[in-house]
């Protein structure tokens, strides 16, 4: 059984992102950029489960500029076996993406995608579901546990106050929450390993797909600050002031 | 033509994020509310006293009970070419639905909405809160979360709106089978409505001593929240957490203890009234935003800290 995961291009998550002036977006010029924390936790469960005999493939695809090609090279230093680019300069919209998706797997016919629940960037939490959408196949988002059962999967998901598990037949889509795994780093010799592999670069004209945005950014601005407050010597005080002053206890 | 908000209900209590969604929606246009479910009439007249709703709209059906997202979305997609917006707040079953339905609909959503402009033009948080995009939309319908914790709710009674049953759409497609669920039985508030959320971070060191929180939080009537720090090192449940990838919360006061103050946490937490950061490093970027900073050890700031508050 093949696997798809999509991998995501992004500012690392230790980098401070900066507004640009013009408030066209935030610099990425210079920047330090990492695969989205959250693929990386979708490429080791993917890899876990090759491991485990459950797949056989797994196929690492990204969408976007020439250089997601070293998105999917780390993946594939992680374990991933192939990779598929395409390649757009166009600032793909999670509809965009869960299109290109759609014909990807319409291609390669896996029985299940596993993507991160949400990129830090835009934090749209979407493709996952609207890839399952498009598929009619059926989602199982912010998955902590992955089990596979006779004929399908049982996924626990991170629900508000507490956990909640469904069972899926295959294809199914699910979408990986931060308890999932913690993912592998990739060894040398596999960083090695993975140059032999192969990424296979294709274009959304040549998947069928018009990747036009549906949201124009009009403005990208700093929210406001805070300011700092006072330090206090003691809890007495703190428990005083927040009686007295911020009248909020 | 009218705004619909899919709420999220608890027995016969809509959730407070839901009656923030219906605060925003009520900018939008008349507001009618979607409640899909089993066993729906306590919850239905509910809906129906919360301020700003002209309709509630019942689906009563067993395979509903538990908002799984393949009957949920199909009914969205169903009922959404009679509204100009479909909304739900941002929680984890408005995320797991209005992306799927939006996707039928051939429509982006606009996930998190922080603010609204106009009917077309909305303000949301991007890269973890340190920006803020404001989007045009050229769908016909928009598809929206709404960040509860920027809209004030809507008062739950004083309204009067009419309720009206609906059938169910076929829905033949495959979905997904509940199994179970396991939700931790609190008395404490729920932490994205609590007025008071005291949250520890990494520099609680252990599970156990993370509990040394609870009888602050008991002398507060506070709701208990977590760094993702401290999530990550196990000391706290995942829907502890307070951050851009885990809760948004505003409350009133907000006191932060043994937490550093990463960007993703103040992300979660910086729309709170009163800021409250203790930490034994006083370089610790969280003082930075409190209003208020003590910098003392943690094991012993809590008793005392519940020691001064049983004394006011």
């Amino acid at each position: 059984m093949k696997l798809l995961v999509p991998v995501k291009r992004v500012v690392d998550t230790n980098i401070k992102v900066r507004v640009k002036s013009d408030q066209t977006g935030v610099e990425t010029a210079g920047v330090k950029m990492s695969m989205n924390p959250f693929d990386e936790i979708a490429i080791e469960e993917a890899v876990r489960l090759k491991e485990k005999g459950f797949a056989t493939e797994v196929i690492a695809v990204s969408a976007g500029v020439a250089a997601c090609a070293e998105t999917i090279r780390t993946a594939l230093a992680m374990g991933a076996d192939r990779g598929i680019l395409v390649e757009t300069d166009v600032a793909l919209e999670p509809l965009a993406v869960a299109k290109l998706l759609r014909a990807l797997v319409e291609r390669e016919q896996p029985e299940l995608v596993i993507l991160g629940k949400q990129a830090i960037d835009d934090d749209m939490n979407a493709t996952g579901q609207m890839l399952a959408a498009l598929l009619g196949w059926p989602q199982a988002t912010f998955a902590s546990k992955i089990t596979p059962v006779d004929g399908g999967l049982e996924v626990t998901r991170e629900i508000d106050g507490g956990l909640e598990t469904l069972s899926m037949s295959l294809p199914a889509i699910v979408t990986a929450d931060l308890r999932l795994n913690e993912p592998r780093y990739a060894s040398l010799p596999n960083i090695m390993k993975a140059r032999k592999k192969t990424i296979e670069n294709l274009t959304p004209a040549a998947l069928g797909v018009d990747p036009a945005p549906r949201l124009v950014i009009e403005k990208v601005s700093e929210p406001g600050e805070r300011k700092a407050g006072v330090m206090l010597a003691s809890i007495a005080e703190l428990v005083d002031k927040l009686k007295h002053e911020a009248k909020v206890i | 033509m009218a705004v619909l908000v899919l709420l999220d209900h608890e027995g016969a209590a809509i959730k407070q994020p839901s009656r923030s969604a219906i605060a925003a929606a009520a900018q939008l246009g008349e507001v009618h509310v979607l409640l899909a479910g089993q066993d729906l009439a306590g919850a239905a007249s509910a809906a129906a006293q919360i301020q700003g709703v002209a309709k509630v709209l019942v689906v009563d059906d067993a395979s509903l009970a538990h908002a799984l997202a393949e009957p949920a979305a199909a009914l969205l997609v169903k009922l959404a070419p009679g509204y100009t917006h479909v909304l739900a707040a941002s929680t984890a079953i408005g995320k797991n639905v209005i992306p799927r339905a939006a996707a039928l609909l051939d429509v982006q959503p606009i996930s998190d909405v922080a603010q609204i402009l106009d009917a077309d033009r909305f303000v949301r948080p991007i890269y973890a809160g340190n920006a803020l995009a404001t989007v045009r939309s050229s769908d016909l319908i928009k598809l929206i979360t709404v960040r509860a914790a920027s809209f004030d709710p809507a008062p739950a009674t004083g309204g009067a709106a009419s309720i009206e049953a609906i059938e169910l759409p076929d829905n033949s497609g495959r979905g997904a089978a509940f199994v179970s669920e396991a939700i931790a039985h609190s008395e404490r508030p729920e932490l994205s409505a609590a007025r008071v959320v005291i949250s520890g971070g990494r520099g609680m060191g252990s599970a156990e001593n993370f509990a040394l929180l609870e009888p602050v939080a008991d002398a507060l009537k506070a709701a208990i929240g977590a760094s993702r720090a401290a999530v990550d090192s196990g000391y706290a449940p995942n829907d502890f957490q307070v951050g851009q990838t885990g809760k948004v919360v505003a409350p009133d006061l907000y006191i932060a203890v043994g937490i550093s103050g990463a960007i993703q946490h103040l992300a979660g937490m910086k729309d709170s009234k009163y800021i409250v950061a203790i930490n034994k490093d006083e370089t610790a970027p969280i003082f930075a935003v409190a209003d208020y900073g003590v910098v003392a050890d943690l094991f012993t700031a809590l008793p005392e800290l519940k020691t001064e508050l049983e004394r006011v």
